[in-house]
C-alpha cells in the first residue's frame, strides 16, 4: 500500500503545489504555519476537495484524483480524524465506531462487536453505550482514531489531532497514537503545526510554507538541519544563511562565523541558542566568534531567559536566569555574544 | 427605563393581549359544552387537524429537501430560488388562492389536464384545502430547516464522507439528526400557519362544512349568525396556538431564546 500525490490548488490568495509520496506503513508529516495548505492537503486527499490540478494514486494503480477523474470521498478506502474529533453528537461512542462499517454494508451486531472490539483496543472499554459529549477530549480523540480505524483503510489521514487537547492529555494521547501508527499497515499523513507531534510520530517529514515542500527528510535531518527561518524557529535553531571559504563562512546579512568543518559554496549555519555566552566586555582569550551586538527582546523560557540580539549577527541567546540576572541586561543593552566553532553547524544550501 | 421607550412598548404589549383578554371575558364559559356539541363544530375541528396535519406532511415531504438543496447545494441562482419560495410568505393569501385556482381549477394549465385524464377537478374538495394550506405555509417550513441547516457544523458530513456514507446516507444518518430540532419547530411553526389558514383556503377550497368549512371559515361564518358561537370556536384556535406556543417554548421563549 502507497499513495503518491501532487495536489494543486489555486484558491484566492493560496497557491498549493505539494507533491508527496508515503510508503507502506510510512507515517509523513506535513508540517507548517497556519494558512500554509496544510490541511487543503489533506481535504484534497481525502476526496472533499477536487484540486485544480495533479494527481492522488493508491498503490500505484488506484487513481483517486487526476485531471480526468475525481473520486469522492465516500468511494476512497480511507480514515479521517479531525483536530476536534468530530464524533456524531447524536450517535453513541460505539455506533459513531460502527458507523464506516455500517455504510459498507456490515450487519449492525457485526459493527457493533467490531466496534466493542476497537473500543477496548484504544482502552475505551464501557464507555461504548455514552454519547460524545459526555466523554473527556482525550477519550473522544481515541474514539476518533478507532472509528477512523475500523474499516482498515489504505490511508489514514489525521488533521491536527492533538491540537485540541490540552497539554497532559496530548502527552498520553501522543504516546497511544504511537502506538497504533506503529501498527498501522497503510500509509499515514499526520498534519500539524507542531513540531513535536511530527519528531514524536512520523517516519518522515515534509515542512510546507506558503503552499510549496521547502523541506523534506526525517524528523532527526529536519531537526538538526533546518533549511528555513520557520523550521529553525519550530526545532530551536538560529538559522543563518551565507557563503563559505575554508573554515569561514560570509554571512549574507553581513559579518562572518568560523566554523569548525572545512566547507565551501553556499551555506546554512544554524546555532543553538544555549551554545551563545553573554558577556558585558569582550571576553578574554581570543574566541574567533565574538560580535558587539545590542539586546532587544528577552523573555522567559522554561527556566532559561531567551534573548534576542541584533547588530552585525541577529543571534538569540539562552542564559540561565541566574546569569541574566548577574549581567543586569536591560533592553537595549550592548553585550558581547561569543559561541564555539565546534558548537556551529554548517551544512550546504 | 427611558419614557420614550417604555409607553411604545407598554402599549405595545396592551395592544397585542387586551383583544385576547377581551376574548376570554365575553365567553359564554357555561354555554361552552353545549357549543362544542352543535353538529359541525367537531366536524370543522376534526377538518381543520386533519387538513392541517396533511399539509404539514406535505411540506415536510417536499420542504426538508428543498431547503437541503437552498442550505448545500452548490446550484447557481439559489438566491433567487430561495426569493421565489418565500414569496407565498409575504404574498395575500387571497392572492394565493387565486393562483392556486388559476393552475389547478378545472380550467387551469395543470388542473384541466388533470381534468381531462382523470375526471377528477380539485377545487372544492378536502384536497384542495391541503392544498391551499400546504402553499402558505411550507416557507415557514423552509426557511426554518434551512436555518437549521446552515447552523448546524457541516464537517461532520466531511467526517460521514470518509467513513464512505454518499450524500443520500450522509443526509439521512447524520444531517436529518443533527437539524432535527430545527425540523420540528420548523413543523410545528407550519402546521399552526395552515391551521389558521383562510384566505387561500375559501378561495380555492370553497366554504362547504364537512368537505372544506375548516374553523377559521366557521368562525367567520358563525359569527354574523351566532356571536357567542364565534367565540366559543375561536376559544378553540386560541387554545391550540398556546399549546402550540408551549411546545415552542424552548425555542422562542425565556433565556434559551438566543441561539
Amino acid at each position: 500500500m502507497s499513495l503518491a500525490a501532487r495536489v494543486v490548488v489555486r484558491r484566492g490568495s493560496l497557491q498549493l503545489d505539494v507533491e508527496l509520496t508515503v510508503a507502506d506503513g510510512e507515517v509523513l508529516a506535513v508540517l507548517g504555519p497556519n494558512g500554509a495548505g496544510k490541511s487543503t492537503v489533506l481535504r484534497v486527499l481525502a476526496g472533499l476537495l477536487p484540486p485544480d490540478g495533479g494527481r492522488v494514486v493508491v498503490d500505484g494503480d488506484q487513481v483517486w484524483d487526476s485531471p480526468e477523474e475525481h473520486r469522492p470521498a465516500h468511494e476512497r478506502s480511507l480514515g479521517m480524524v479531525f483536530q476536534d474529533h468530530l464524533l456524531f453528537p447524536h450517535l453513541s461512542v460505539t455506533d459513531n465506531v460502527a458507523f464506516g462499517l455500517r455504510t459498507r454494508g456490515v450487519r449492525r451486531a457485526d459493527a457493533r462487536a467490531t466496534a466493542g472490539d476497537w473500543l477496548a483496543r484504544v482502552s475505551l472499554t464501557g464507555l461504548g453505550d455514552r454519547r460524545p459529549g459526555q466523554l473527556s477530549g482525550g477519550q473522544a480523540q481515541r474514539a476518533a482514531l478507532a472509528r477512523a480505524l475500523v474499516g482498515e483503510p489504505r490511508v489514514l489521514l489525521l488533521d491536527e489531532p492533538l491540537s485540541a487537547l490540552d497539554a497532559r492529555t496530548r502527552l498520553t494521547v501522543r504516546a497511544e497514537l504511537h502506538r497504533h501508527l506503529t501498527d498501522y499497515a497503510g500509509s499515514a499523513v499526520l498534519v500539524t503545526h507542531d513540531p513535536v507531534d511530527a519528531m514524536a510520530l512520523a517516519t518522515r517529514v515534509v515542512v510546507v510554507e506558503d503552499g510549496r515542500v521547502v523541506q523534506a527528510g526525517t524528523p532527526a535531518e529536519v531537526a538538526r538541519r533546518p533549511r528555513t527561518d520557520y523550521v529553525a524557529r519550530l526545532v530551536g535553531l538560529v538559522l543563518l544563511a551565507g557563503t563559505a571559504a575554508g573554515t569561514t563562512v560570509e554571512l549574507d546579512g553581513g559579518g562572518t562565523v568560523a566554523v569548525a568543518e572545512d566547507v565551501a559554496g553556499p551555506v546554512f549555519v544554524a546555532v543553538r541558542p544555549e551554545s551563545v555566552a553573554l558577556y558585558l566586555s569582550r571576553p578574554a582569550g581570543s574566541p574567533r566568534n565574538v560580535w558587539p551586538l545590542r539586546l532587544v527582546a528577552a523573555t522567559p523560557h522554561g527556566s532559561v531567559v531567551r534573548c534576542d540580539l541584533a547588530g552585525e549577527v541577529a543571534l538569540t541567546a539562552d542564559v540561565t536566569a541566574t546569569s541574566f540576572a548577574e549581567l543586569g541586561l536591560a533592553r537595549g543593552a550592548e553585550v558581547w555574544a561569543s559561541v564555539k566553532a565546534s558548537e556551529v553547524a554548517v551544512y550546504p544550501r | 427605563m427611558p419614557a420614550p421607550l417604555l409607553v411604545p412598548a407598554l402599549l405595545g404589549v396592551a395592544f397585542l393581549v387586551l383583544p385576547l383578554l377581551g376574548l376570554l371575558v365575553r365567553a359564554p364559559w357555561s354555554e361552552i359544552g353545549p357549543q362544542l356539541a352543535r353538529p359541525g363544530v367537531g366536524e370543522a375541528l376534526r377538518l381543520s387537524l386533519v387538513s392541517a396535519t396533511l399539509a404539514t406532511a406535505v411540506s415536510l415531504v417536499l420542504g426538508v429537501p428543498l431547503a437541503w438543496v437552498l442550505a448545500r447545494s452548490q446550484l447557481r441562482g439559489r438566491s433567487v430560488l430561495r426569493a421565489l419560495v418565500t414569496v407565498p410568505l409575504v404574498l395575500p393569501p387571497v392572492v394565493g388562492g387565486v393562483a392556486l385556482f388559476l393552475v389547478l381549477g378545472r380550467q387551469g394549465i395543470v388542473g384541466g389536464w388533470l381534468y381531462e385524464a382523470t375526471g377528477f377537478s380539485l377545487p372544492f374538495t378536502t384536497a384542495a384545502v391541503v392544498i391551499a394550506e400546504a402553499f402558505v405555509a411550507m416557507p415557514f417550513l423552509v426557511i426554518s430547516v434551512e436555518g437549521a441547516l446552515r447552523a448546524a457544523d457541516a464537517r461532520f458530513e466531511d467526517a460521514a464522507a470518509t467513513l464512505g456514507a454518499d450524500r443520500w446516507t450522509t443526509f439521512r444518518r447524520v444531517t436529518l439528526p443533527l437539524v432535527a430540532p430545527g425540523v420540528a419547530a420548523g413543523a410545528v411553526l407550519c402546521w399552526a400557519r395552515a391551521l389558521g389558514e383562510f384566505g387561500a383556503t375559501i378561495t380555492f377550497a370553497g366554504n362547504f362544512p364537512g368537505t372544506t368549512q375548516t374553523m377559521p371559515l366557521a368562525v367567520y361564518l358563525t359569527l354574523q349568525r351566532d356571536p357567542e358561537a364565534a367565540i366559543v370556536l375561536s376559544l378553540v384556535l386560541l387554545g391550540v396556538s398556546l399549546a402550540t406556543l408551549l411546545l415552542l417554548r424552548d425555542r422562542w421563549l425565556g433565556r434559551g431564546a438566543v441561539r
